[in-house]
């Protein structure tokens, strides 16, 4: 219960300093113009596909064009990447600005854990992604406005969670980059490399490889993303990206433990 | 309250705290001398467990620093020396935050935030953002947040250090009025300090200890060379300077002032030997009316300046940075 109230205390504060603060304005900004963006060159392609589409229909053939396959899906890939670059921004400060202020100390003299503030700030940050995920998907919103046989839902669900998933993963591994550093810049960079190297793993991801490129390529955030964003959502990548979020909590634990030792 | 048994720190070789032992009572406020450097804020922070010891142990009512830091935690209120403060809130949104992580229960959060806004005295700034306060305000806001949960052990690292003498003078009357209800452990370089404020000093150098005891008494042990004060009646004051040096166990006689009333002699004296007897003696056998025969303590200032003088001295190190004057007058 009292683990509970500290961890919640600890994300209120730092939803107060994303609020106060230019970060989450300009986060939601960023996020749902880019969604926005993709949406309507996505939209207008998938109009200029499905012209055609209905074209080749009067000759007797052709797919019937899905809204998820043609319009969602590659939107979802798109903020995946916008994920890869908003992410940094968001943790970066979390830990460097504490230790450049010395309020770390506040925090560490405080009755709570490390464990507890690792975990409240990582979920500050998850929630403000996540609110920026929902903004996003009001763009969506629209087709089930327009369209006259609107798409699953289902599976945008599983997209939403799928990105979620995907971008806490960042979060998580960012929480921890941000303990090595007093400068946010520095955690900030460190944070967007580090982000980069894990998801061109998934690029080694061949059948043709070898085991040890295949095992890479299996540690490749982005690789895990695939079925989700279809609608399928398998325990194996749900447990992926689970064990992937506490590994790196597990490392910002440490990394401020180990702090205290060294200091 | 607080038991410190052979604490040692060592940062990679070099050792900040070595091997310092002390007790503080519940009630009492405990001073902690010494010059910059000397171990005072790593002591500090072991005590609040911000920092695990290298050796030894330290208890803070009756739970040890190492194996209960939550439980330590709980009962220590803890100002390091520059206050943590997050400049983009308010000063209410601060003490609501900091009293949510003391572990203040809900229903009684808002009386206390009062209490500390009330003592401290910043009603007047609840609403500003910390950024916009002034050092002093900030200390104070700091101070707030240190006593907000009512711990049983405040934890003070120079708690006056760039105020002005006015805001100095408030925060030492306010530590004196948190003493009693809290146990206080409170640091400085800045002598006054100490005599106005504890009840007990311990002065460290070099993160050992050098000397613990009262104000007063530490005076009294110190006076390696003890001072007197001699009033004589008359202008005699050569005759009177020769009467007081033929004293055995005297080594320096000063006239210090003439006035119509008399002479003013100061007296210097081997360490250890009262030799006020055997002046009075010497004065009056000599015909002189003895006005006034007074023991002149030395002052913290000199004895601080003595102690960590010698002990450079001995060591052949590089000279302490000298307890800057400006400050031992602030």
């Amino acid at each position: 219960m009292t683990a509970l109230r500290n961890v919640w205390a600890i994300v209120e504060k730092e939803w107060r300093h994303y609020f106060g603060s230019p970060i989450a304005y300009v986060a939601l900004m960023v996020w749902t113009l880019l969604f926005g963006i993709f949406f309507y060159f996505a939209f207008s392609l998938f109009l200029r596909q499905s012209m055609m589409a209905a074209q080749q229909m009067e000759f007797g053939g052709g797919p019937k064009m899905s809204l998820n396959e043609w319009l969602i899906r590659p939107v979802m890939h798109n903020m995946a990447v916008v994920a890869l670059f908003l992410a940094p921004m968001l943790t970066m400060r979390l830990f460097a600005e504490e230790k450049r202020q010395g309020t770390i100390e506040l925090l560490a003299t405080a009755p709570i854990t490390d464990l507890q503030i690792v975990v409240g700030k990582f979920l500050a940050a998850v929630g403000l992604y996540g609110l920026m995920i929902l903004a996003g998907l009001l763009n969506l919103a629209l087709i089930w406005h327009y369209a006259s046989t609107p798409p699953e839902w289902k599976p945008v669900l599983t997209g939403a969670l799928a990105l979620l998933l995907f971008g806490s993963c960042f979060l998580a591994l960012g929480v921890f980059v941000s303990t090595l550093t007093r400068n946010q810049i520095v955690a900030g960079i460190l944070s967007f490399c580090l982000f980069l190297g894990v998801w061109t793993l998934g690029w080694a991801d061949d059948p043709s490889a070898g085991p040890l490129m295949r095992a890479l390529a299996y540690l490749g955030v982005t690789t895990h993303m695939e079925d989700m964003v279809k609608g399928v959502v398998d325990l194996k990548d749900v447990v992926f990206y689970l064990s992937f979020i506490a590994f790196g909590l597990f490392l910002a634990h440490e990394s401020v433990q180990s702090q205290r030792w060294r200091a | 309250m607080i038991e410190v048994e052979n604490l040692t720190k060592r940062y990679g070789r070099t050792t900040a705290v070595d091997g310092i032992s002390f007790r503080v009572q519940k009630g009492e406020i405990l001073g902690f001398l010494g010059p910059n450097g000397a171990g005072k804020t790593t002591t500090m922070r072991i005590l609040t467990c911000y920092l695990p010891p290298t050796e030894g142990t330290a208890r803070v009512a009756g739970y040890d620093v190492f194996q209960a830091p939550l439980e330590v935690k709980r009962r220590v209120g803890y100002i390091p020396e520059t206050p943590p403060l997050y400049p983009d809130m308010d000063v209410d949104g601060f003490l609501d935050f900091c009293a949510k992580i003391k572990g203040v229960p809900s229903a009684s959060r808002k009386a206390k935030i009062d209490e500390a806004v009330e003592k401290t005295r910043i009603g007047d700034v609840r609403r500003k953002l910390i950024g916009q306060l002034s050092k002093g305000y900030r200390q104070r806001v700091g101070l707030a947040q240190a006593i907000l949960a009512n711990p049983d052990v405040l934890i003070l690292d120079e708690p006056t250090a760039g105020l002005d003498p006015k805001q100095i003078i408030e925060t030492r009357e306010l530590i004196k009025s948190l003493g009693g209800d809290h146990t206080i452990v409170l640091s400085t370089h800045i002598l006054p300090e100490v005599s106005m404020t504890c009840g007990r000093v311990v002065i460290i150098n070099k993160g050992k200890v050098v000397a613990e005891d009262t104000p007063e008494n530490l005076t009294r042990r110190l006076r390696g060379a003890g001072a007197l004060r001699v009033d004589v009646r008359g202008e005699a004051a050569s005759a009177a300077a020769e009467a007081v040096r033929s004293v055995p166990g005297v080594l320096s006689v000063r006239a210090r002032a003439e006035s119509p009333e008399g002479t003013t002699l100061e007296v210097e004296a081997e360490a250890g030997r009262d030799v006020r007897a055997e002046i009075a003696r010497a004065v009056v056998s000599r015909g002189l009316d003895l006005l006034a025969l007074q023991q002149v303590g030395m002052s913290l200032e000199e004895i601080f300046l003595h102690l960590t003088t010698t002990d450079t001295a001995h060591a052949e190190a590089p000279p302490p940075p000298p307890p800057a004057s400006q400050e031992v007058t602030a």
